[in-house]
């Protein structure tokens, strides 16, 4: 076992760790090393094909494989280290020293431990499969989830089944939808078992309703039939509790089940390392500097809280970056009022869910999801029971981020005002 | 003409086979699926039970508690995961006292070592999870779990190791009673992989045995298969319960069982539902309702962290004993029917018994070179470091995680796939290694897995299958069909 160290080791070279990476090098940081599992960086991106990634970040509508080369090329330009092929498989944490164990593998040095100052966690998501989503039935081949099914097409050029029922809206679904149709399958329906969509308003425009591929609000697959492959699904109707409606099962003769049904960050490292988590993301709680429970430990991207667009990844991952980078120098202001957000009436969670006003920079994003669609209400937020601000929304949905953007010298005003230890922001949906 | 022809390659046909090796015979073991362990045995509880629960003087009971030693001891020999991790049976009402001392004294007429009544703070001690409710209960400290894929898969390689036949979907459609010139009775074989003659028959064949004992006897048997059906928690929810936690049947029901398993997950089970149709391994939503209602009764929590349900078959005869023996008006055809729980404990020592029946039949003698170890697939995950160390030293790919999950790598792929009656669809590799098993149920490894399949195999992606004759993934090339 070879021992190394380095200064800030990224897990993951996807869209966050790309972009982290970056960040941290232009802060200055030269001893920077990416671990990426996979046989090349770019991560998801590069089975997204279609376009409309980079809106945000370069202004031009980008497909997904050329808004992570963007990226790649200023990795490489900055000739920071990478190692593909590379699982991370432990990672710990010392009081003592404040260094980071990192356990790794690839099958060109076998097994490795790296001490790192910092980390930046960038591991992604996964998808929520059948067993999760308790569809009864049979369990033949042809159920695949929406990524895996775009990996199949989008890298390998083969086709995971050819009529298809998807089963949730969320982004991947509704995308696979339309390039199932595009490389010749019959795509039936999207069932979504929310009396709303998970996914963004834009790709239900593009990729159903201009195939005519029916949106089915609260219904869910009841039954699976096929024992060897999927023979047809039974759809059924739900009630406002989620629950099928006895009589309303329709039968629809397919060979393939797409899930789409939500993305759960992969946090199994961090719970290694004992990150205090969140049981609303399924990311770890952060504070202003993206700074997880554990010193020197940062998260960004979908393993911090699963994003609508990439561009709002990027823009974190750098923020992590240059924090990881500030940590490094040895930066830290202890001094200042420590604010707790509290969420609530309609909205699930923030990221982050502390500020240290200390640390705050000048003006600060803190993002975060509705539970619900809302039409014409308010987004208002209290520190210390002072309204901060009051935001009209025409609409907010919970396949959509939202995001507030905290000033520094209004949050101080009124914190050093309040004179109290425990401050408390609030963001709430409000008529 | 073949000496012994074993129908049914499940847990009970390896374990068969497995004894048989051990013998100067040729022994055929037939199965209509393309692997071992497609069955009964591949969707159980896994446990391998210390045997209190059947009547004495029952198959049952005497396979139970003979078994339940045998597993400890083959573990070893045949190294497949085993862990004695100890049974409670909870009361969880005052009135299920008086049932918890008949199955203490059932127990010790059976045999079943080191049974006592735990009183509710001593079970509280031993299992701080469990429901409050609970009275007291029955400790069972030589019950345990076992994976029983690798079990099966155990017993099948090292028959084979030892030159027993497999022959995988290759469906019995009939058996002729034949006498041969000298008097002999012997069997015709008709299936779809063409006829065997064979001088005896071993029906191991689950919840179909009733079906092949009956082309042979005028005394019938009947299987009314039933589905059980079971929850599978994640690794997070493991560490729940240490113990297998059983209920007391009460007039509640007959209660599920909520275990940890042998790799750490927590499963909750099964469902007792009679049906007709013996292919009918469908989940039903009021079946896993259930589960997690009746699972809820036994501990204080029960987390929601399912990710996946499956139903497997129980092959339950009329008679409601195992059905073990030659058959009176056949002679040379051997049963090994109506196995149901606990037949997954009981295997072992069918197996031996089985044998013994046709070593006496045949008159058949030990074989000198009979290997009695059989070494199974290394686990890159539950490896010490330098046991990983020198896996990586032998094959580079032992570090190539294939399924992040469970981190199992391509090395041990590639061994399941090369070893003796090696993996040949994807459930195969899953069931040998673990890849797919985890919390994201094969999204990832997938698509890494059926490569390594197809290119070991030498075939086309389009040809890899999921586990059955028609089980493809793959349907052509994108826009074939514009």
């Amino acid at each position: 076992m070879t021992d190394r160290k380095a200064d800030l080791i990224i897990i993951g070279g996807g869209p966050a760790g790309l972009a982290a990476a970056v960040s941290a090098r232009k802060e200055g940081l030269r001893d920077i090393l990416i671990l990426e599992r996979d046989t090349r960086l770019g991560g998801i991106l590069n089975q997204c094909i279609h376009n409309g990634f980079g809106l945000h970040t370069f202004k031009e509508e980008l497909t997904g494989p050329e808004y992570a080369a963007r990226f790649i090329r200023q990795a490489e330009e900055e000739k920071i280290p990478y190692m593909l092929d590379t699982m991370v498989i432990d990672i710990s944490f010392d009081p003592e020293t404040g260094l980071k164990k990192v356990t790794a593998m690839n099958p060109g040095e076998g097994i490795f431990t790296i001490d790192a100052k910092a980390v930046i966690l960038a591991m992604g998501c996964r998808e929520r499969p059948r067993g999760a989503l308790n569809i009864p039935g049979y369990r033949p081949a042809g159920i695949y989830s929406a990524g895996t099914a775009q990996y199949y097409v989008n890298i390998e050029g083969r086709m995971p089944g050819k009529k298809v029922v998807i089963l949730g809206s969320g982004d991947i679904g509704l995308i696979m939808a339309r390039r199932m149709t595009y490389e010749g399958a019959k795509v039936l329906c999207v069932a979504e078992l929310q009396p709303y969509s998970g996914g963004l308003k834009r790709n239900i425009v593009q990729c159903l309703d201009d195939f005519d591929i029916p949106l089915l609000l609260s219904h869910t697959v009841v039954d699976i039939k096929g024992k060897e492959r999927v023979e047809g699904v039974t759809i059924a109707e739900v009630d406002e509790n989620r629950k099928p409606i006895p009589g309303t099962e329709v039968f629809y003769e397919c060979d393939t089940l797409m899930l789409s049904c939500g993305l759960i960050p992969e946090n199994e490292l961090s719970n290694k390392l004992g990150v205090k988590m969140n049981p609303v993301t399924n990311g770890a709680f952060v504070n202003e500097s993206l700074e997880t429970s554990v010193p020197g430990v940062f998260a960004c991207g979908n393993v911090l809280h699963v994003h609508d667009l990439v561009d709002y990844v990027s823009g974190e991952a750098a923020t992590a970056g240059k924090n990881a980078a500030a940590y490094i120098r040895g930066e830290k202001n202890e001094e200042g009022a420590v604010i707790n957000i509290k969420t609530e009436n309609g909205v699930r969670y923030s990221v982050p869910s502390t500020v240290r006003t200390g640390n705050m920079p000048d003006t600060l994003t803190v993002r975060f999801r509705v539970g619900n669609e809302y039409r014409d209400t308010n987004l208002a937020v209290y520190l210390d029971g002072k309204q901060l601000m009051r935001l009209p929304k025409r609409v907010m949905a919970p396949g959509e981020m939202e995001q507030i953007i905290l000033v520094k010298s209004k949050v101080t005003d009124i914190v050093s005002e309040a004179g109290t230890a425990d401050h408390e922001l609030v963001i709430r949906v409000e008529d | 003409m073949i000496d012994v022809t074993i129908i049914g390659a499940g847990v009970i046909g390896s374990a068969i086979a497995r004894e048989l090796s051990r013998y100067d015979l040729d022994v055929l073991v037939l199965e209509k699926e393309s692997d071992v362990c497609e069955g009964t045995s591949k969707a159980n509880s896994g446990i391998v039970h210390s045997g209190y629960d059947a009547k004495p003087g029952t198959l049952k009971a005497r396979f139970n508690v003979e078994g339940n030693k045998l597993i400890h001891e083959l573990s070893k020999t045949l190294d497949f995961p085993f862990k004695e991790n100890g049974s409670l049976v909870l009361a969880l009402e005052e009135e299920g006292r008086k049932g918890i001392e008949e199955l203490l004294e059932r127990g010790k007429a059976n045999g079943v070592p080191g049974l006592r009544i735990l009183e509710k703070e001593e079970l509280l001690g031993l299992e701080p999870n469990v429901s409050e409710t609970a009275v007291c209960a029955l400790y069972a400290p030589t019950g345990g779990i076992v994976c029983p894929f690798n079990m099966t898969i155990a017993f099948a390689e090292n028959a084979a190791d030892n030159g027993v036949m497999f022959r995988f979907d290759t469906k019995v459609n009939s058996i002729g009673k034949k006498t041969s010139d000298n008097g002999e009775a012997y069997y015709v074989l008709d299936t779809t992989g063409g006829s065997f003659e064979t001088k005896t028959v071993i029906n191991a064949a689950g919840v179909y045995s009733d079906v092949f004992h009956n082309m042979v006897s005028e005394d019938k048997i009947h299987i009314n298969p039933r589905k059980g059906q079971y929850l599978l928690m994640d690794k997070a929810a493991g560490e729940l319960v240490k113990s297998t936690l059983f209920q007391l049947p009460s007039k509640l029901g007959k209660g599920v069982l909520v275990t940890p398993t042998v790799h750490g997950n927590l499963m909750v089970g099964p469902t007792a539902e009679g049906i007709e149709d013996p292919e009918d391994t469908s989940t039903t939503s009021e079946g896993l309702d259930l589960l997690a209602q009746k699972g809820a009764l036994s501990v204080k929590a029960l987390p929601r962290l399912t990710i996946t349900s499956f139903a497997g078959l129980r092959a339950h005869e009329d008679g409601g004993d195992f059905v073990i023996g030659e058959v009176k008006d056949s002679p040379g055809f051997i049963d090994a029917a109506g196995i149901e729980s606990p037949g997954l404990t009981a295997a072992p020592a069918i197996g031996a018994y089985v044998a013994g029946i046709v070593k006496d039949i045949l008159k058949a003698s030990e074989k000198k070179e009979f290997i009695s170890v059989r070494k199974g697939i290394p686990s890159m995950a539950l490896a010490t470091p330098e046991e990983r160390e020198a896996l990586i030293a032998s094959d580079p790919s032992y570090a190539h995680v294939i399924c992040r999950c469970e981190l199992v790598t391509e090395g041990e792929i590639k061994n399941a796939i090369n070893r003796t009656l090696g993996a040949r669809t994807v459930d195969g590799i899953k069931r040998r290694t673990r890849a797919g098993m985890g919390r994201c149920q094969t999204g990832f490894c997938l698509a890494r897995t059926i490569p390594l399949l197809a290119q070991a195999l030498g075939v086309d992606e389009e040809q890899i299958r999921k586990s059955g004759k028609g089980a493809y993934y793959i349907e052509g090339k994108i826009k074939d069909n514009l």
